[in-house]
């Protein structure tokens, strides 16, 4: 009876303190959020991630918030070091330890990524001296002060810094599918909304497996833009509809297609049966039909 | 009398003027979006070529066997003379930029000098690695450059003719995009002193071999309507679309839809057998709520839930607001890259949005898999020195022919790259290198 008295006491205790200390320190040194980061991701708890293990050394590329092959092999090393299991994925443990290990300024490192600088964070280092500033960015004067401040993490005063001040960081990078670029994904994207705007999802991903299964087909141009831009080949692209602005619907059926999903089974060509006055094109062996267009070899 | 006649031939005539001039400018119009369209794929062509230059550039220097390495050389001979090709469409001729050309036809020269020598008794010096390098990191550069043009280009809607016509009237009072990128480029290039596709996740199969593994009892159209509302999770009352496909078809697939509030779904299953081929469901995601692993997780169980056994996760990335997972087969310790299945799982509330399984099927099978004739000590000799191996393991690929074979796969890192290297476990030949993709950087578009 007792001991569960003072256990709940005890309980209530640290509650409070936390509480207390919760209201009074206005950013308190908070580290990752509860995920298990692991491989591909995206986002804030990468770039922390990326920071902290810069800080101890381990990993020298640019802090970007996408967990690729250097942040892999950064994270393997750390673990490999502090004689941990070397699974490449940072849980709770791994965390935890680079919590210990390093230092993180959460403001400096959102500064520098939201004014757009090249920067780096290796521990030992004045972290004033690891910053370029990017080309087109005037927000930053002051900088030096501020971060004078911002060590001290808890003083009030740093509420009412520069306007970035405290904005979640953006990763500055981000995953594509191997073999693409962005570019190439939005050139896509714009022969697919030409194309298939009025499209169910699937309509316009099969539009977009079409062009990849003709860049692998060997009777068409081998590069995205051959194939889009050859001549008589898309009608979009012959009357100029291409160059209408995609939204976002176009660019993610483009992505699920070169993800690997094809709804059209490997189908080269299509047309839509209401307006194909070619009658070459309704004699090639039909696959399906999705949409308003019929999809065939 | 006369008076009428001859304003009805006026009439007549002016609105005959004004139908041709009409289309006239019809076909003038269409006209310049056909030239349009020609600048334009050169340029982007142009951009490609140089990322797969560059890539190529950095495979080589991963390589280590004249078998691979020849090859890899005489393919950059060939990629430069396109990009040269590219950059000779382009309507650039008042602009100067032959240094980028005289660039190209450098690296189309010293790879096609060593391509054709004989690598086995003169192997690559270490001062012509040296030149590799250099072209590695030059090519990257220029890549750059020209994908930052191309992403203004795309962002902006910039057009070709617009170049043409300031170029040649000399207009240098307007600021153009196109050209101050291109200067830019030739720029990098003067400080220089002299000096295959597919989503390569390898997972996927290259060869798009027949469908020869399914098997099982032909589906109804009721009974495929059915799987399809078990596939979907839907209630019983949504009205789901099925379609039978046409002849064209290599492996006949029940299609199946249906259109709910703000979801959409779709879904292809195999005549025979019913097996799940292809499924998307089409909703908007929002915000992430899980992380990338938590989806992973929801994946898994849905793979294990839908009978594929076996299945190891081989790579997973974010992309916005959710996940795309790859997992490939595992047969005892050996990996089955051909094996593949991409699963998409949206990460606000880690529901399974997509599955593919076409590779899955077209290959899958219990494989009789030979022991291996090398131990990893064996293969590791035969990887380039220069490489830091970090991991191993082994599996099943394809080779460049199409073939199965069993390999030996190391992740190692060159420079700031990574690459995946095959040894053949039976024949110790170097079966493929390949470079691992980083993350892109954004481009900042303004103009």
């Amino acid at each position: 009876m007792g001991i569960k008295k003072t256990l709940i006491i005890l309980f209530l205790a640290v509650g409070t303190i936390t509480g207390v200390t919760a209201t009074h320190t206005s950013k308190p040194v908070e580290a990752f959020s509860q995920q298990i980061i692991q491989q591909g991701a995206v986002g804030e708890d990468v770039i922390e991630l990326q920071a902290r293990l810069q800080y101890l050394g381990f990993y020298n590329g640019k802090i970007d918030g996408v967990f690729g092959w250097g942040t892999y092999w950064a994270l393997r090393n750390f673990q490999y070091e502090f004689g941990m299991e070397i699974d490449g994925l940072a849980g709770p443990t791994t965390k935890q330890k680079l919590v210990k290990a390093s230092q993180y300024d959460k403001n400096f490192i959102r500064q520098q990524i939201n004014a757009g600088n090249d920067f780096t964070y290796y521990g030992g280092t004045p972290k004033e001296n690891q910053v370029k500033k990017g080309k087109n960015n005037n927000q930053q004067q002051g900088n030096q002060g501020n971060t004078n401040q911002q060590q001290q993490q808890q003083q009030p005063k740093q509420e009412n810094q520069g306007n970035n001040e405290g904005a979640p960081a953006q990763p500055t990078s981000v995953n594509v599918p191997s073999g693409y670029s962005q570019n190439d994904i939005q050139l896509m994207a714009n022969a697919v909304y030409g194309e298939a705007r009025g499209e169910p999802h699937e309509g316009k991903v099969a539009v977009a497996a079409v062009i990849i299964n003709r860049v692998e087909s060997p009777t068409f141009p081998n590069t995205v833009s051959g194939v889009i831009f050859e001549p008589r080949a898309f009608t979009a692209v012959a009357d100029g509809q291409i160059w209408l602005t995609p939204d976002d619907t176009a660019k993610e059926a483009v992505l699920d297609a070169l993800n690997g999903w094809d709804p059209t089974g490997d189908a080269i060509y299509y047309f839509n049966p209401d307006t194909a006055t070619s009658s070459w094109i309704w004699g090639r062996p039909q696959i399906k039909r999705i949409g308003k267009h019929v999809f065939c070899m | 009398m006369i008076r009428w006649i001859i304003i009805t031939v006026l009439v007549v005539g002016v609105g005959a003027t004004g139908i041709w001039g009409y289309q006239e400018h019809q076909e003038k119009n269409a006209i310049l979006i056909q030239a349009e369209n020609t600048y334009q794929r050169a340029f982007h062509d142009l951009s490609y070529h140089m990322d797969l230059l560059h890539d190529k550039l950095g495979t080589t220097l991963a390589m280590n066997t004249r078998q691979q390495i020849s090859p890899q050389l005489a393919d950059i001979w060939r990629i430069t003379s396109e990009a040269h090709n590219d950059v000779g469409q382009l309507p650039l001729a008042l602009l100067p930029f032959n240094k980028t050309e005289e660039f190209l036809s450098n690296i189309g020269e010293f790879s096609y000098r060593t391509a054709v020598r004989d690598l086995e008794s003169e192997p690559l010096s270490e001062d012509e690695v040296k030149i590799l390098e250099t072209l590695y990191k030059q090519a990257g550069e220029i890549e750059n450059e020209l994908r930052n043009v191309q992403h203004l280009v795309l962002e902006n809607n910039l057009r070709w003719m617009d170049v043409q016509l300031a170029l040649s009237t000399n207009d240098t009072q307007s600021d153009n995009t196109i050209i101050d990128g291109f200067k830019t480029v030739e720029e990098n290039v003067k400080g220089y002193t002299e000096g295959n596709f597919g989503p390569s996740l390898t997972g996927t199969s290259s060869e798009n071999h027949p469908y020869q593994f399914i098997n099982g009892d032909d589906l109804t159209e009721k009974e495929a309507l059915n799987q399809a509302k078990n596939l979907f999770q839907v209630e019983d009352d949504i009205e789901i679309t099925i379609a039978k496909s046409g002849e064209g078809a290599e492996v006949p697939v029940y299609s199946a839809s249906y259109q709910a509030d703000n979801t959409h779904g779709y879904l292809d299953l195999s005549e025979k057998g019913g097996h799940p081929l292809s499924l998307m469901i089409n909703r908007e995601v929002k915000e992430p709520k899980i992380s990338l692993n938590e989806g992973m997780e929801n994946a898994k169980k849905y793979l294990e839930k839908h009978n594929f056994d076996d299945m190891e996760i081989f790579q997973s990335s974010q992309y916005g607001n959710y996940g795309v997972y790859n997992f490939l087969y595992k047969q005892g310790d050996v990996r089955v890259y051909p094996d593949a299945i991409q699963i998409k799982v949206a990460l606000d509330n880690g529901e399974v949005l997509a599955f593919s399984s076409k590779d899955y099927f077209r290959n899958h099978q219990e494989r009789d898999i030979p022991d291996a004739k090398l131990t990893v000590e064996d293969a590791k000799e035969k990887v380039n020195p220069n490489v830091k191996i970090q991991d191993q393991n082994i599996a099943v690929i394809e080779n460049d022919l199409g073939e199965e074979v069993l390999a030996y796969v190391f992740l190692g890192v060159l420079g700031d790259d990574t690459y995946r290297i095959f040894i053949d476990a039976i024949t110790g030949i170097e079966a493929k290198v390949e470079k691992l993709k980083n993350a892109e950087l954004k481009y900042k578009g303004s103009v």
